[in-house]
């Protein structure tokens, strides 16, 4: 089943057209990879579908519903998830709030049923609904082994652990989808094999994975399927094994580094 | 002296009040506005204007003072969303002097710059609140105070406050979070415009008179200062900033020194300890309040040298 598609998007920067036409599908349950050049438009695509950005043209749909320019928290409540290739934590806050955050449309009624009268919610209710919250974030910092840093602030832990904690308060939204962007930047052997197996582990839990990502080692173990970009156009899609024999993707981006 | 005291005390709680409108304002959600001195105008007006020629009573004025504050809180609130930092600022002050300058010349309403004279002591049970006499005054701002403390610390402990604290963090990822930042803008906006214009309404039961030229920019600042020296993103604070800094303005007449210390000495005071916070200790005497999910002692103390 197709859970998220792209239908000729198109994001253009005045003359720099970031992302050109672009079909771009993930099938639901698997790990996708997007992968090419630093500046071959995986940022922008990634922004023009989570409502960060406003494609130039073409459309999105989630769920077969079309979401095209819906505003990005909306979109995070449909089920979409992401992080940020530069780390985007709630800084001053910490471990455990960032996570906290996470659940904010999660608990009480609906959004629109006045939230904003939370003061004057008797003390019980408003006391319940935080130990939820709060629960429910354990759960997640738990699931990255990092119970431990919960009151440190997000700022001061390790740089690793801080792409972790934003996976964590991605996953505390409950997504269907996750992107991932560049998710073992700056990470060592060790880390990026942790958390390799922690992506396997989050696509266990139902969730399908969208990743952008330049190391080509845990691109080709993990992923099912792999989606090439290049120059703001889709240059190739398929399985790891077919995108590694593909002569274009070689040329454009592969072969720099097996050269 | 002890009158003057309890004056001073007074003025202390109604700023309290305007304080935490600014500190949910500035303090949790990071905005820098500058725009009490126009909802405490509004809610003063609007106590003077229904008390004087409605004849209701004080606290009848109340909901209305809250209401119109509100009211103007959302309309200020909405088209500055976009505009951060110092452009939030100065497109604020602007409101401030915009209603000072519809006070002062709109005469069939405000009666101009000789403002409304003869309003009316709250009455409660039958007991006339007499500012007069301050001592009942002053009880009755200290309810006012620790009611308004009760509903911002709940309302800063649950969902509300976290969604702010991401809106100040990072907008960008308090979107992608689910968070309507928006919507809590606006929201921040319109409780320090109603809070603010509640403390109007008391201001004008106590001086018993309203005058355009009392709502000048200083307040504004003077709260932004209360809230600064206090510390960010504490309602205690705002209310500890509200009496230092009531204190330190009264400082000249407290000590009989007025005819020494010319009055322009609030302004060079209030500069200065903006300035030696903003070096010294950034993060206000209290800091920013330790919730249970953050124990003071990681709490860092604000630069990053
Ligand atoms: N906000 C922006 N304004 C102008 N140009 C941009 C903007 N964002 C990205 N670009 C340009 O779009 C192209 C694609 O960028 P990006 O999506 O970040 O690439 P990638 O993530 O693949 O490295 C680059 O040429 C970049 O300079
Ligand atoms: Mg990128």
């Amino acid at each position: 089943m197709i859970l998220l598609e792209t239908e000729a998007l198109t994001r253009a920067y005045g003359g720099v057209v970031a992302v050109n036409k672009v079909d771009f599908e993930v099938e639901s349950g698997l790990i996708t990879g997007l992968i090419g050049p630093n500046g071959a438009g995986k940022t922008t695509l990634f922004n023009t579908m989570t409502g960060l950005d406003t494609p130039s043209s073409g459309k999105v749909w989630f769920n077969n519903k079309e979401i095209t320019g819906y505003p990005a928290h909306k979109i995070c409540r449909m089920g979409i998830a992401r992080t940020f290739q530069n780390i985007r934590l709630f800084k001053e806050l910490t471990v455990v709030e960032n996570v906290m955050i996470g659940r904010h449309f999660k608990t009480g009624k609906s959004e629109t049923k006045g939230r904003f009268l939370n003061a004057v919610k008797s003390y019980v209710k408003l006391k319940e609904e935080e130990e939820e919250i709060y629960e429910k974030a354990l759960d997640w910092l738990d699931f990255f082994d990092m119970e431990a840093s919960k009151n440190e602030l997000a700022k001061n832990l390790p740089y690793g652990k801080q792409r972790e904690l934003e996976i964590a308060r991605a996953l505390a939204t409950d997504p269907k989808l996750l992107f991932l962007d560049e998710p073992a930047a700056g990470m060592n052997p060790q880390e990026t094999d942790h958390l390799m197996a922690t992506i396997r582990k989050i696509r266990d839990l139902g969730v399908t994975v969208v990743l952008i990502e330049h190391d080509m080692k845990l691109v080709m173990n993990i992923c099912d399927t792999i989606t090439v970009l290049n120059y703001g156009q889709k240059l190739a899609q398929g399985t790891p094994h077919e995108i590694k024999k593909n002569p274009s993707v070689i040329e454009a981006y592969l072969g720099k580094d097996e050269a | 002296m002890l009158n003057f005291f309890l004056l001073i005390l007074i003025y202390s709680g109604i700023y309290a009040l305007m304080a935490m409108g600014q500190n949910i304002i500035t303090g949790y959600g990071g905005m820098l506005s500058l725009t009490q001195a126009g909802f405490f105008a509004i809610g003063s007006y609007v106590t003077a204007i229904l008390t004087t020629q409605a004849g209701w009573s004080f606290w009848a004025t109340l909901p209305v003072a809250f209401l119109v504050s509100a009211l103007f809180g959302l309309l200020i609130g909405l088209p500055t969303l976009r505009l951060k930092g110092d452009y939030l600022a100065i497109a604020t002050l602007g409101f401030g002097e915009i209603v000072r300058n519809v006070l002062n010349n709109w005469d069939s309403l405000t009666n101009g710059p000789m403002g409304i004279q003869r309003i009316p002591m709250p009455v409660i049970l039958g007991f006339t609140i007499n500012p007069y006499k301050k001592y009942a005054f002053l009880v009755m701002v200290i309810v006012f105070v620790i009611i308004a403390y009760i509903l911002f610390q709940r309302l800063a402990r649950s969902r509300m406050g976290r969604a702010l604290a991401a809106v100040r963090e990072d907008e960008i990822a308090a979107q992608s979070m689910g968070i309507n930042i928006t919507k809590y803008k606006v929201y921040a906006f319109i409780l320090g415009a109603s809070v603010a214009g509640i403390a109007g309404s008391l201001q004008a039961t106590f001086t018993l008179s309203v005058t355009p030229g009392t709502y000048t920019f200083m307040v504004s600042v003077m709260v932004l200062c209360m809230v600064v020296l206090g510390g960010m993103g504490n309602f205690k604070a705002s209310i500890l900033g509200a009496f230092i800094i009531q204190f330190i303005s009264y400082f000249p007449q407290l000590t009989g020194l007025s005819s020494v210390i010319p009055p322009q000495f609030k302004q060079i005071l209030f500069g200065l300890i903006l300035v030696v916070m903003m070096i010294w200790r950034p993060q206000g005497i209290l800091g920013r309040e330790a919730t249970r999910y953050r124990k003071r002692a990681v709490t860092p103390t604000g630069g990053e040298q």
